[in-house]
């Protein structure tokens, strides 16, 4: 230590990248610590003090009620199925389109739905989906039903809602992903012969499957927070009742701001622990193809 | 690219290219009943409405107080607009010129906020907001919608920081600018394409983020996205077309800033911030 007393404080901190420059990142840190990290932690712990009973009676209040419990399941049965099939369809047609030479008139109109917003979709859900609207008429027209099919204030607005936010998302992603992969990989399983199958499920897929499975957090965390489509489409005192609709009603109907954190703090666990097996899954996954593949 | 001939690749593309389709056909469909039910006299069980009339604008326009609603958006978006530039823009210029112990940290810190959907963070936002007093008024609203854009303004400008040369700040330093300086006549003219897509990204997502605002703001603070729900909710005491001539307003607004925004960047850029 004597040897770095004779070097000024300022230039040994200057040689760890902190200077006077480095010092503009403070604002931004601060300003996320105090609105971001700060909250979260208050609400953790204000999730220990409930109104009544001992600390941990919230959760327990929570796990021993149906209607709220209940809520994490609801969320879970839209949530997942939306982004299986947003994923599923969102693969195959993110190969067409990479193939493309003018994908932005495309691109342009599937960021429309991402950019008007839930409520927007919601609105416009409403009125196209309703008993005399125009899917219906078309269907029937069509001979396809005959009497028109019941898609709101249940299940299925609220699913299709999610459909047209989450697939745009997903498709996207996927796409900006597969944008990143070299062609001349693909190029050279071509030249030695390999059909679209091939290349498909022995090079590309392997590749992708790491932006995949952050495709499908991403994706999942948005169905899984889902809001206004479930209260103005679904059935938001049964059938979609979601947690976030508990966080709420706890928090601006009942004025407990105990019990909502306590509901905030469960639903972030539960994404986490989705995230978290997925991405456990992909470290399973992809080591074994990468390996083999360089060997 | 081997051309592939095989009937079945062309049977999986044609089935691909009906699916994307059929998605855009029934989105347009859905905008555009939006659009055709707010100049609709009036529309029941029929393809069109039976007239076309105009009315339903000024009745929206008096009805939701638009007038006022438009001016509480306007200055609650520009005020997060410029805040966020101002707190993102250096913190960005920081992370994309010097590594530091603790920096990975910081960006997690950073990457967080845009990976947590705000419903979640929004609800322990809201409860500290309230306690302090912020919340119910427009400060409340315009710190509640910083959380998100200040890191996606960080995210986006430092790839754009690091592609500038750091020869150009070192002539600058030598002909003896400061920091200050440097940052007002060298960095801000050379950043200021990046700074405005950014900037303009976060005035699209503000115009459109529903949940924060919806959770801080109070019966004088609402933004046109939660004065739409607020609508929609209470359907049934206001005439549809009244509400639908609401949301072609708030697409109209929206839209506009998108179209601009899509000078400036690809569309793929508003999904994939989060890949950096």
């Amino acid at each position: 230590m004597s040897a770095d007393v004779s070097i000024p404080l300022k230039q040994r901190l200057a040689a760890r990248g902190l200077d006077g420059l480095t010092l503009l990142v403070v604002p931004a840190v601060l300003f996320l610590l105090a609105l971001f990290i700060y909250p979260f932690l208050y609400g953790l712990f204000l999730s220990f003090e409930p109104k009544q009973g001992g600390v941990l009676a919230n959760y327990q209040r929570f796990f021993s009620d149906s209607f709220l419990y209940g809520t994490i399941g609801t969320t879970l049965w839209l949530a997942l199925p939306v982004t299986v099939a947003t994923l599923a369809l969102a693969i195959p047609i993110a190969f067409r389109v990479r193939l493309m030479r003018n994908q932005r008139l495309l691109t342009t109109i599937l960021v429309i739905p991402i950019t008007l917003g839930t409520v927007l979709v919601a609105e416009g859900l409403l009125n196209y989906l309703g008993p005399q609207g125009w899917f219906n008429r078309t269907l029937m027209t069509l001979g396809i039903i005959s009497s028109p099919v019941k898609l709101l204030h249940n299940y299925w607005g609220v699913m299709l809602s999610l459909v047209i936010t989450g697939f745009p998302f997903t498709f996207l992603l996927t796409l900006s992903y597969l944008s990143g992969i070299d062609p001349a990989l693909e190029n050279a399983g071509a030249t030695l012969g390999a059909g679209p199958w091939e290349r498909f499920k022995h090079i590309l897929f392997p590749l992708l499957l790491p932006g995949l499975a952050i495709t499908f957090c991403l994706s999942f965390v948005q169905a899984f927070s889902v809001f206004p489509s479930a209260v103005l489409l679904g059935a938001p005192a049964g059938p979609t009742r979601v947690i976030s609709i508990a966080a709420y009603q706890a928090a601006f109907e009942e004025y407990d701001y105990s019990m909502a954190s306590a509901v905030a703090m469960i639903m972030a666990l539960v994404q986490l622990a989705i995230v978290v097996a997925v991405l456990a899954a992909r470290g399973l996954l992809y080591r074994g193809p990468a390996g083999g593949g360089k060997g | 690219m081997v051309k592939d001939t095989r009937i079945s690749t062309k049977l999986w593309a044609a089935a691909n290219w009906t699916l994307i389709g059929f998605f855009i056909v029934n989105l347009l469909a859905m905008i555009a009943t939006v659009v055709t039910s707010s100049f609709a006299t009036r529309w029941l069980g029929t393809w069109l409405p039976a007239g076309w009339t105009t009315r339903w604008y000024s009745a929206a326009w008096s009805e939701f107080q638009l007038h006022d609603v438009l001016l509480v958006t306007f200055q609650i978006v520009f005020l997060v607009v410029i805040l966020s530039g101002l707190i993102g823009v250096p913190a960005a210029y920081a992370l994309a010129r010097r590594d530091f112990p603790g920096k990975k940290l910081v960006m997690l810190l950073f990457l967080l906020p845009l990976l947590v959907p705000p419903i979640t963070f929004g609800i322990p936002l809201a409860t500290v907001l309230y306690q302090t007093g912020f919340a119910g008024q427009m400060s409340g609203v315009v710190l509640a919608n910083l959380v998100p854009t200040v890191p996606f303004v960080i995210l986006v400008m430092i790839p754009f920081i690091e592609q500038i040369d750091t020869k150009i700040e070192q002539a600058a330093r030598v002909f003896g600018a400061n920091t200050f300086k440097l940052f007002v006549h060298v960095l801000l003219p050379l950043l200021m394409p990046g700074i405005l897509a950014a900037l303009l990204l976060v005035l699209v997502r503000t115009l459109a983020m529903f949940e924060l605002t919806f959770l801080t703001a109070g019966p004088t603070s609402q933004t046109l996205v939660v004065a739409l729900y607020y609508a929609v909710f209470a359907s049934g005491v206001r005439a549809v077309q009244s509400i639908d001539a609401m949301a072609v307003i708030y697409m109209v607004t929206t839209l506009i800033w998108l179209i601009i925004a899509l000078r400036f960047v690809n569309p793929t850029q508003i999904v994939a911030r989060a890949k950096k």
